[in-house]
């Protein structure tokens, strides 16, 4: 039998188990009983599984033509949902809802790569600007200043047509590089309020190095924000990358199934049939919804004020 | 020779398109190896900025410090930058006075302790972490070994600066300036922090400068008094008799506003009436004169100059409060 003594000592020692609680793990508990956190955390978890497993989930090949839906493929009627194809025909009589599904792959592959590249070199020119300062910070804030100034689409544009020919990887550059100047302002601002806070004067006043300074006092007290600003490129990123290939900037291969490609095509049938719009144009914003939420309930729970 | 040297020290504060502001002017003190000096002053009287150029941390571009501070003989103003880091955290420390932003958030407090060790005393981070949990001990703090893994938000106000103490002290300098470390507190822990530091100082043999606007502070823990007026010293005596006969009017002001429980009851608080914002220039005459009681002609015209009125006393004044102070008979 356990007396009260031994039940006290082990509730002190769960006391201590839980004794340090990071910013991390605190702010992941408070998203934990935030609603909207976890709905845009169940969006976008089904989203990255779904485009994962897309090949093994899609009932048919989502590349070939099929006889039985051929059949009644006509100018002015394209087949509906049947048995065996639970969204009917594409306007070329491939399984409409298998393309959908393994569509969500290129958007994965685009949102991802394009928010970690742009991250990467946006957060590499905001943190050289934020922790050296002075004619570094002056230069490198004016050319982003320069790329901010152009309208993100606008700019993405720009670069995907230069290009000879659109292919996945020009969207991704073109997209990651409109990512580039949030990035590196939001990290450079942030690291300025770290440099005037009182405990990096209090770290320098103990003669810490520069380094260790940055590295240790500033940068990961500067990475809340951009953290958040991630997970909201990654929604942005994925609308501009469908725009993009709305636009024909993208890869033109007719084979390729991708939401702003398939959105792009639909319009020619919107008459004939609506869904082929509707359900490409569905999918774009509860992806975007989804990794939104998830945004910004995590600068809500990593905000410092709401801790308790 | 004193340990601290500080001579003319004088901060500007310049910047384009707006009048130079001098927040220390020419102030000029010494502490000996193990003594208690304290700067008394309200806000804005340039403690603070006095302390901020002691330690070099004043920002570069904006704030033009000149006049002498000189540590072991060694004048810290022209130190190369290089040098002084080796020097801040190992001979000479601070403790800021606002201890929960003074510690980085989103890292444990043991690492904030370890570093200065790792930084100063080359110790690798095992032993490091074994001679933070007995600083940690030593300032009083419960369960050190567990405090180590925490995180700053989760130690009350008083075990905050408790650790910023240890840290501070953690490579024993020989130099500690403690600047209003008790104002974010309450008032009992006040006391606990105070007698804390007063006790480790003393065993370390550690100098301390208190930078303070509560004379009940000084009168607890330093040796000697410097109080501060717009920028300059007005008055430096040793402690007791600041308390017994304080000649400067400022400073009889001071003593003077604080409510005293064995006063007759009905009795009206005593403040200095004014405030810094009435201050004229120094280099006008006495930037006090708009609020003293003892104010003459002369004191709006002519400068003070500080006189050595014996027995170690400084003071700036044209018309002193005179020397066997009644103390509060009538009123």
């Amino acid at each position: 039998m356990t007396s009260l003594l031994d039940r006290k000592k082990k509730r002190v020692d769960d006391l201590a188990e839980s004794a340090g609680t990071s910013l991390a793990a605190d702010a992941f508990r408070r998203m934990a009983r935030n609603p909207v956190a976890v709905t845009g955390a169940v969006i976008v978890l089904a989203f990255v599984l779904l485009s994962i497993f897309a090949p093994w989930l899609a009932p048919k090949d989502p590349f070939l033509r099929y006889p039985e839906l051929l059949e009644n493929l006509r100018a002015d009627s394209i087949p509906g949902p049947q048995p065996g194809f639970l969204l009917g025909s594409d306007e070329f009589g491939r399984d409409f809802f298998s393309r959908l599904l393994v569509a969500s792959q290129q958007s994965l592959v685009v949102g991802v790569v394009a928010t970690l590249f742009g991250g990467a070199i946006g957060m590499l020119i905001g943190g050289l600007a934020g922790a050296l300062g002075g004619w570094v910070d002056t230069l490198l804030m004016r050319l982003t200043d320069i790329l901010l100034s152009v309208p993100s689409l606008l700019l993405a544009i720009s670069i995907a047509a230069l290009a000879s020919r659109g292919s996945q990887t020009t969207v991704i550059i073109a997209v990651a590089v409109v990512s580039v100047p949030i990035f590196a302002r939001l990290l450079r601002g942030s690291m300025l309020a770290q440099r005037h806070s009182d405990h990096v004067l209090a770290a320098t006043a103990l003669g810490v190095k520069r380094r260790t300074i940055v590295f240790r006092h500033m940068l990961p007290n500067s990475l809340g924000p951009v953290i958040v600003q991630a997970t909201l490129t990654l929604a942005t990123s994925i609308i501009e990358a469908a725009s993009l290939s709305f636009l024909g900037l993208g890869d033109p291969d007719p084979n390729r199934a991708e939401w702003g490609l398939m959105l792009s095509k639909s319009q020619s049938y919107i008459d004939v049939k609506f869904e082929l719009a509707l359900y490409p144009a569905l999918a774009i914003i509860v992806v975007a919804l989804g990794f939104t939420l998830l945004g910004e309930s995590l600068r809500e729970a990593l905000d410092p004020k709401n801790r308790r | 020779m004193a340990l601290l040297e500080v001579r003319d020290l004088t901060v500007v504060f310049e910047r384009k398109g707006t009048k130079p502001f001098t927040a220390v002017d020419h102030v000029s003190f010494d502490v000996e190896p193990g003594q208690t000096v304290g700067l008394v002053g309200e806000s804005g009287c340039g403690k603070s900025v006095t302390s901020l150029a002691i330690m070099g941390l004043l920002p570069a571009r904006g704030a033009r410090v000149t006049g002498s501070v000189l540590f072991e003989g060694v004048d810290l103003l022209t130190l190369p930058d290089k040098q002084f880091r080796d020097r801040r955290g190992r001979d000479l420390a601070m403790v800021f006075q606002d201890p929960l932003s003074s510690l980085n958030p989103v890292i444990p407090i043991g690492i904030q302790v370890t570093e200065v060790l790792e930084r100063h005393r080359d110790m690798p981070r095992k032993k490091a972490m074994v001679e933070a949990a007995g600083l940690l001990d030593k300032v009083g703090i419960p369960d050190p070994t567990r405090r180590l893994s925490e995180y700053p938000h989760q130690l009350s106000g008083g075990m905050r600066q408790r650790a910023l103490i240890a840290i501070a002290l953690a490579c024993r300098p020989r130099l500690l300036i403690a600047d209003e470390p008790t104002t974010a507190l309450d008032v009992t822990i006040q006391a606990q922090i105070l007698a804390l530091l007063k006790e480790l100082v003393h065993d370390m043999g550690t100098a301390l400068v208190m930078i303070t606007h509560d004379l009940g502070v000084v009168a607890g823990l330093c040796d000697e008094v410097n109080v501060l007026y717009g920028g300059r010293v007005v008055e430096k005596a040793e402690r007791h008799e600041l308390f017994a006969a304080p000649r400067h009017p400022y400073t009889h002001g001071l003593l003077a506003s604080i409510p005293r429980l064995d006063a007759p009851r009905g009795e009206k608080l005593n403040p200095i009436r004014g405030s810094v914002s009435d201050n004229i220039p120094w280099t006008e005459g006495c930037a006090f004169a708009p609020r003293c009681p003892n104010k003459l002609d002369v004191c709006v015209r002519v400068t003070p100059e500080q006189e050595d009125i014996g027995g170690g006393r400084l003071l700036r004044c044209h018309n002193p409060v005179k020397p066997p102070v009644v103390e509060e008979v009538s009123v």
